[in-house]
């Protein structure tokens, strides 16, 4: 590849090439930022725009695939289908970089189905939930991630629980679960990153408030709430094979969590936080305070099996390195004598 | 006496799932096969695991007819619940075998059938004091009976029940004594010559098969490529994807390293395989999924997704009875509807309509062609007669042509184009170009969407440019006739018949019938959707034209109807929708004679 300069990542394309249409979403919405920290995440880990395969399925974040990686391959499913559609395309061709961007409504209602399914099966791929508990294309209805009791403006109340995705993600044995917020950038890149370097399912519950119809004061998917009590975990950095950066190694204050790929997550413990993301246990603690705790929301990489212990849905399915997509006639059909011999076992 | 009748009757066993028959069965069927003579086997079961009535019938036909006779010659009744009616529907002049145990077996009460009493139980008692073995064995007494009654060749049946049983020398000899006692047992109770029906050998099969439709349309996929097979367990459609993977587990799967030249996924419900299938013919592999109606019902979405956005894949659907629910484990024909107009919105769908095991074979390969040369879902419409029936079909050939995987435009192609529009008519036969994800090409990216699209791929709301992709869509699957089988054409007169899969098998013989008795008839036995020239053709020059079809609505017939509307009135339905394989009877009914109904010209 070309040679890095300050304007070019390590395979010489500029930030620009990761680019997307101009976005149609209300100005200021959280998921326009989430877009923002895609791009900045494929440039700066130097991803092969031509190998994204963006999908996604309906409402305003299934929208934002047409607004990053022009470069990338586009498929904006139906709602809720995104998994199974996200799935067979990477079955088709294991090298693609397959982003699922969703929504709460897409993954936690219509989708849920197919969402849990994909997780189980670990599928190769970042899911990220733009998350804002509400549906915005609609305009303005409950979805199944809105707070308990969370008003709209006809005076209708919630009366439902909201669900975790993150927990449920960790029940089901994921082995990458974080949840961010849109407003940090610095959080987010690192974990968007990393979810890309990760084998198998990842996901990432991105709080990402809807300016238009769920930016009130109490709800805890708008800014003002976040910008109180949104407690971040750690400090996130992202340390790439090609980076001369040294992992620093200040034992006590830094956990370096080992990518497949050769990268690390450098994770800075903070002075009132102990996490540590390769815990399972504490991150189940975690969800526990966040759901017990009203008034706080615990942002970071929740947890991470740096092992991929669970192998990804290629690997169980032992697909060869050359794409199922490009097998011709000679890989596919069977010899002349071998279909002989199947013919003679039917007389 | 009058000479027995050679090798034209139908054998039934009434028995009960679960039970063990299956193997009894099969043997007998195969071993009347292997002695040269044609057979068409039925099996009519029910909905469940063990427990209920089941019947197995097997057609001998020296004339090699396939379709249900919808007469029972030689019965053989094994089950107390049925067995009532299974004496009713003896055939007079049949024969009736009947297990000493059934309550029945003391007084049948019919004098114009021959009764052949057998104490089964009595008899495998010798041969395994495990109560649950015993009762499998009895099983193969009858096999004995009625090889001893019908004269089959032993030497055949020996070496077919060897196969049956994998030559497992100790399960093959256990069996073979009980079949031999079976034999022993009619020799020395039974006048054979009483039996009004024989089999002689003749050499009518030779390089025939026998095969299950399922199996059929399986090997169709391997041979055809499908490298992704996305699927959700429905009856009658799972042994499709289940024989595909245990195919490609034979012929995929790199001995030395493991590598499987396929993925399969059992999904989580019908959505999840549909989705599956979408997203890897958009990525450029080769995907299908085998499903019944109740699953067509909930991939309606993402096949109008597939239409519109212009992905192929392929779905097999195994039509079962609906509505709903409906008889899971009887056949009809009642999705063809549903299959060419799935989903919101204006759609059709190209849908093939394979007949018998070749079909089911060849054209399941060929539909992977079509999917990707239109970049569509393309159904390939079977049902549960033909697809978990055993039938004969010539030995298939293995298909050499190469694949044709389309108008894409990989990197090197790309080069020497000016403007990349992903929904653009290059050359004017509605067919646009395609690339795939992972091409490295600036030009090679775009976005799909099932919104509103610009000739480029772009969203649009826009009238005129949504309106110029939807006509240009319409455009490509009307010429989709170019690509999918012709329909097949015989015989003389002005009369027509329009039928399709397993209906055909009906109508042919039925056509057979009626040329007996003094009424030529034409045939126009369909092979895909949309219509093809000929068949509008076709209809315009018959006086009277019938669509036999297995459905209440007469859904082809509403089809053939909008395609030919000056003809409306000279078109009529003949509609057999019980459940049962269709049988010649309603055909020969409905043209007999004196019963036809005057055609309105």
């Amino acid at each position: 590849m070309s040679e890095t300069t300050a304007s070019t990542n390590h395979i010489g394309l500029a930030r620009a090439d990761y680019g997307g249409a101009k976005s149609t979403l209300c100005l200021g919405c959280g998921h326009d930022q989430i877009t923002r920290h895609i791009i900045a995440a494929t440039y700066e880990s130097g991803v092969d725009p031509y190998n994204v395969a963006k999908t996604s399925g309906i409402g305003c974040s299934s929208k934002t695939g047409a607004y990053f990686i022009n470069k990338g391959y586009g498929i904006n499913s139906v709602h809720g289908r995104m998994p199974s559609v996200a799935t067979g395309a990477a079955m088709a061709n294991r090298h693609l970089v397959v982003l699922g961007v969703s929504g709460d409504g897409d993954t936690a209602s219509i989708g849920m189905g197919q969402f849990v399914h994909a997780v189980r099966r670990n599928t190769n791929m970042v899911y990220i939930v733009e998350n804002n508990g509400v549906y915005g294309l609609t305009k303005g209805q409950f979805s199944a991630t809105s707070d308990k009791g969370a008003k709209v403006k006809s005076g209708d109340v919630n009366d439902y629980a909201d669900i975790d995705l993150c927990q449920i993600a960790m029940d089901l044995g994921c082995g990458f679960v974080a949840r961010s917020f849109s407003g940090d950038a610095k959080q987010m890149v690192a974990l968007i990153r990393a979810a890309i370097a990760h084998k198998g399912f990842a996901l990432i519950d991105a709080i990402s408030p809807c300016v238009t119809f769920n930016n009130l004061a109490d709800s805890t998917k708008g800014f003002a709430w976040l910008k109180e009590h949104n407690v971040t975990l750690h400090e996130l950095g992202f340390v790439a094979p090609y980076d001369a950066v040294q992992v620093e190694q200040a034992p006590g204050s830094v956990v370096s969590v080992d990518m497949p790929d050769g990268s690390h997550l450098v994770v800075h413990k903070l002075a009132d936080q102990e996490h540590d993301p390769t815990d399972r246990a504490a991150a189940l603690a975690v969800l526990q305070r966040d759901r017990g705790e009203a008034g706080h929301v615990y942002t970071g990489l929740l947890y991470c099996d740096p092992a991929a212990s669970s192998p990804p849905l290629e690997e169980s399915k032992h697909l060869p390195d050359a794409a199922l997509a490009t097998l011709n006639e000679k890989d596919l059909r069977p010899s002349r004598e071998q279909f002989a011999e199947l013919m003679a076992s039917f007389r | 006496m009058a000479p027995p009748v050679i090798n034209d009757f139908t054998l039934a066993v009434a028995t009960v799932n679960g039970s063990g028959s299956a193997s009894s069965n099969t043997i007998l069927a195969k071993t009347i096969f292997r002695m040269g003579v044609p057979v068409a086997p039925k099996n009519l079961f029910p909905s469940n695991i063990a427990g209920l009535p089941t019947w197995y019938l097997v057609r001998v036909s020296e004339r090699g007819w396939q379709s249900r006779s919808g007469r029972r010659e030689f019965t053989v009744a094994f089950n107390e619940a049925t067995v009532a009616q299974d004496i009713k529907l003896v055939t007079p002049g049949g024969v009736l075998v009947i297990d000493e145990d059934l309550s029945a077996s003391k007084a049948v009460g019919r004098d114009d059938i021959t009764v052949f009493v057998v104490p089964m139980a009595a008899i495998a008692k010798d041969f395994g004091p495990d109560p649950r073995l015993r009762k499998l064995l009895a099983n193969m007494v009858y096999v004995g009976v009625v090889a001893e009654l019908l004269g089959l060749d032993m030497t055949v049946l020996e070496q077919t029940l060897a196969d049956q049983f994998n030559g497992k020398a100790k399960v093959v000899k256990l069996n073979l004594d009980v079949v031999h006692a079976g034999v022993k047992y009619a020799r020395e109770h039974f006048d054979k010559a009483s039996c009004p029906f024989r089999v002689q050998s003749r050499q009518l099969t030779d390089g025939k098969i026998l095969i299950e439709g399922n199996a059929a349309t399986a090997l169709g996929a391997l041979v055809g490529g499908a490298t992704v097979c996305a699927w959700y367990p429905i009856t009658p459609s799972s042994s499709v994807c289940e024989g595909f993977i245990d195919l490609a587990k034979e012929y995929r799967v790199d001995k030395t390293t493991g590598e499987a030249r396929f993925a399969q996924i059992q999904a989580e419900d019908e959505l999840a395989s549909i989705g599956l299938v979408m997203g890897a013919g958009w990525a450029g592999a080769r995907a299908f999924t085998a499903t019944a109606g109740p699953g067509i019902s909930l991939m309606a979405e993402l096949v109008g997704f597939g239409y519109y956005a212009e992905i192929p894949g392929v779905i097999v659907d195994v039509q079962r009875v609906g509505p709903s629910t409906g008889m899971p484990t009887r056949t009809q024909q009642s999705d063809i509807k549903s299959c060419y107009r799935l989903s919101h919105g204006d759609t059709e769908h190209i849908v093939l309509l394979p007949s018998g095991p070749q079909e089911l074979y060849e054209l399941t390969a060929q539909s992977f062609d079509i999917a990707e040369r239109y970049q569509t879902p393309v159904f390939v419409l079977t049902d549960l007669d033909m697809g978990m029936n055993i039938w004969m079909a010539d030995t298939f050939p293995l298909l050499t042509e190469p694949y044709d995987r389309g108008k894409v435009l990989d990197k090197e192609a790309l080069k020497a184009v000016e403007n990349f529009g992903r929904y653009k008519d290059v050359d004017g036969d509605g067919i646009p170009y395609r690339t795939l994800p992972g091409t490295h090409h600036p030009k090679a990216p775009y976005f799909t969407r099932g919104s509103g699209h610009t000739e480029s791929a772009s969203y649009t709301e826009d009238s005129d440019e949504y309106k110029v992709v939807l006509d240009r869509i319409k455009r490509k699957i009307t010429g989709s006739t170019a690509h999918t089988p012709a329909p097949v054409i015989t015989g003389e007169g002005d009369i027509g018949l329009i039928h399709f899969g397993s209906s055909s098998f009906a109508v042919d013989e039925a056509r057979d019938v009626l040329a007996r008795e003094g009424l030529r008839t034409r045939s126009c036995r369909l092979r895909a959707l949309p219509l093809h020239a000929e068949v509008l053709e076709f209809v315009r020059s018959c006086r009277s034209i019938y669509v036999v079809e297995q459905n209440r609505d007469g859904q082809l017939t509403d089809i053939i109807r909008l395609a030919v509307p000056e003809c409306i009135t000279r078109i009529r339905s003949i509609l057999e929708y019980g459940g049962m394989p269709m049988s010649a009877t309603p055909v020969v009914q409905a043209l007999s004679v004196g019963k036809r109904e005057p055609a309105h010209v």
